[in-house]
């Protein structure tokens, strides 16, 4: 099988002279971004770095990291260095609280993206001669318009299905002879039931490939959902602090890991306890430093997403770095559902609800293929009530605050008091029961 | 006119009703009355006790959530069409009941009915202009 490239010179570029691109893109983006945008002045000059200390790629090093709470504390637009009049899009993903993550992208930004995404599309074999399903949610959450621009950049005729509505999705589908399918690997193996149920052998599709992300999901996951839809399942990485989905891409010939688009997102892999760069191999905290963005670039971001990076070159022919399909995290987030979820974000909401104290435990699960996320509540005398109606009314109320906040979907059970299992004194704030 | 209740959350678990049970007897708590109110996680246990105070205090310190809240107990004969009478009157003074039950006195002549309506001092107002009996918490314990 011939490998596809999008932008083969690019890709398949030998070590020197990427590193050599990499570093005079990364020399024009501190000194940008010294210049124009004060919160990262600032951070340099506390750490004692100027822009023209960053002589060799490895003096990124110096450089301080970039969180996401630099991010909430310039909400929503301060890390941006353009005037808002050169931003034409912005989407925003979860904070670790109450506000969202803004990001914003000027229009060569888009075309960045979409060339990105085209990329990691050629990478799953895909071409302009495809018709590519998105079932990635279109909104705020970079996942649909990502995937969407970049099957369009690639000239391929772009399907935009959206989350929800399997049964619709899969009529499509069938009609419209979708060969690739792009989703989380959860709705996928939803539509694979859901398929099942409606009597249809997914061999009578045309469905070839299946590309997802936005997820955790396991070797075992890949070889079920590749299984029950009869097609290659590979997997695609992104985070809206970067860009979105087309940070990095596996491809089908994937000698493990996948491919960082690393002439435009910088990546170390380090300690995520000393900060410390570990060597190539280890494992650790995946930090991104977006090499050529315009409206959002961001220095060091520590993703907490603990991966591995290897350098050798792919059975493919692609040269880029490839980074191990994401193993855990650094801190407590959760994904349910493809939605970022911190435990912080639900005591929040509880703690906006007149009564409620913040003694509540997030139990996740798997039920079939899908998440499910149960928040137990410990009924304290501030919320008890002898009616019945009172407190299912308060159950309804946190849930369509979890739902309108976080946006997802979660069950609220009351509980007793002191009935959340606390270990030293410190409640067990997060249950995770899923087998990933 | 007022009686009051006293009100604790638990969860559906077996055994929890023992459990509270078994607290209040231990405490020399009498029940002159109890229901149960659930739904598919958890219930409401209500409860006429002869010392609403001690009961909240021992179950408090026992780790649960109790509240006090005031119903109406209505005493009417215990014959037929006894409640009827009430549920009636109540009906043609367009009183809400959030909910009710009910029990037999010792004697076995009356019965106790229990209420707790949406809006208490109207309901006090029309059953006493109505000819009912709206017995006290000292009569309820004596009884």
């Amino acid at each position: 099988m011939e490998t596809i490239y999008w932008e083969e010179e690019m890709e398949t570029l030998p070590r020197a002279g990427l590193e050599s691109i990499q570093l005079k893109r990364l020399q024009k983006l501190v000194e940008r971004v010294y210049n124009t945008v004060e919160p990262y002045k600032r951070k340099m000059d506390e750490a004692g770095v100027k822009p023209e200390d960053i002589q060799s790629l490895k003096d990124i090093q110096k450089l301080p990291f970039t969180y996401k709470d630099d991010l909430r504390d310039n909400y929503p637009f301060g890390l941006f260095t353009v005037p808002m009049d050169d931003v034409v899009r912005v989407h925003a993903s979860s904070g670790t609280t109450g506000k969202p993550t803004v990001v914003g992208y000027t229009k060569k930004d888009i075309e960045l993206w979409a060339s990105v995404m085209a990329r990691a599309l050629s990478c799953a074999g895909a071409t302009k001669g495809d018709m590519i399903h998105n079932a990635y949610g279109y909104g705020l959450f970079t996942g649909g318009l990502g995937a969407h621009y970049g099957a369009e950049c690639l000239g391929a005729t772009v399907i935009p299905a959206s989350g929800g509505n399997s049964k619709r999705q899969i009529t499509i589908m069938k009609d419209f002879k979708s060969t690739v399918l792009m989703a989380t690997p959860s709705y996928a193996l939803n539509l694979a039931e859901t398929m099942e149920g409606m009597g249809i052998d997914p061999k009578s599709l045309s469905l070839k490939v299946g590309i997802f992300g936005a997820e955790p999901w396991s070797e075992n996951m890949r070889e079920e959902v590749e299984r029950k839809l009869n097609i290659r399942a590979v997997d695609v990485y992104g985070l809206s602090e970067v860009i979105g989905p087309g940070v990095a891409m596996e491809c089908l010939k994937s000698s493990g890991g996948m491919h960082v688009f690393e002439d435009h997102f910088y990546p170390e892999i380090i300690d995520p306890e000393t900060g410390e760069v570990l060597p190539p191999g280890e494992k650790g905290e995946l930090v991104f430093t977006t090499l050529t963005k315009e409206a959002f670039p961001i220095i060091r971001y520590r993703t907490k997403d603990i991966s591995r990076l290897f350098y050798e070159t792919c059975s493919c022919g692609r040269t880029l770095v490839r980074m191990e399909k994401v193993t855990g995290r650094t801190d407590d987030m959760l994904i349910i559902r493809g939605v970022n979820v911190f435990p912080s974000q639900v005591e929040h909401v509880l703690m906006g609800v007149e009564g409620v104290e913040p003694h509540y435990q997030i139990v996740v699960d798997r039920e079939g293929n899908m998440d499910t996320m149960e928040v137990r509540v410990e009924v304290s005398e501030g919320i008890f009530s002898d009616e019945i109606r009172v407190l299912e009314n308060l159950t309804k109320k946190i849930q369509n605050d979890i739902k309108d906040i976080l946006g997802v979907t979660s069950k609220v059970k009351l509980v007793e008091p002191k009935s959340i299992q606390r270990s030293e004194g410190k409640a067990q704030r997060v249950i995770d029961n899923r087998k990933i | 006119m007022r009686v009051e209740q006293i009100a604790v959350f638990m969860e559906n678990k077996s055994g929890k009703l023992a459990e509270i049970t078994s607290i209040l007897a231990e405490n020399n708590i009498n029940i002159r009355a109890l229901s149960v109110a659930d739904t598919a996680d958890f219930g409401i246990l209500r409860l006429i006790v002869d010392d609403v105070e001690k009961a909240k205090k021992v179950l408090k310190s026992e780790g649960f959530t109790v509240g006090i809240t005031n119903v109406l107990a209505v005493e009417v004969p215990d014959k037929t069409g006894g409640l009827a009478s009430v549920l009636k009157a109540i009906n043609n003074e367009g009183l809400n009941v959030e909910y009710m039950y009910a029990f037999v006195n010792k004697t076995g002549e009356n019965a106790v009915l229990i209420f707790r309506f949406e809006d208490m001092d109207k309901a006090i107002d029309s059953l006493q202009k109505e000819g009912f009996t709206l017995l006290s918490s000292k009569v309820i314990c004596s009884l």
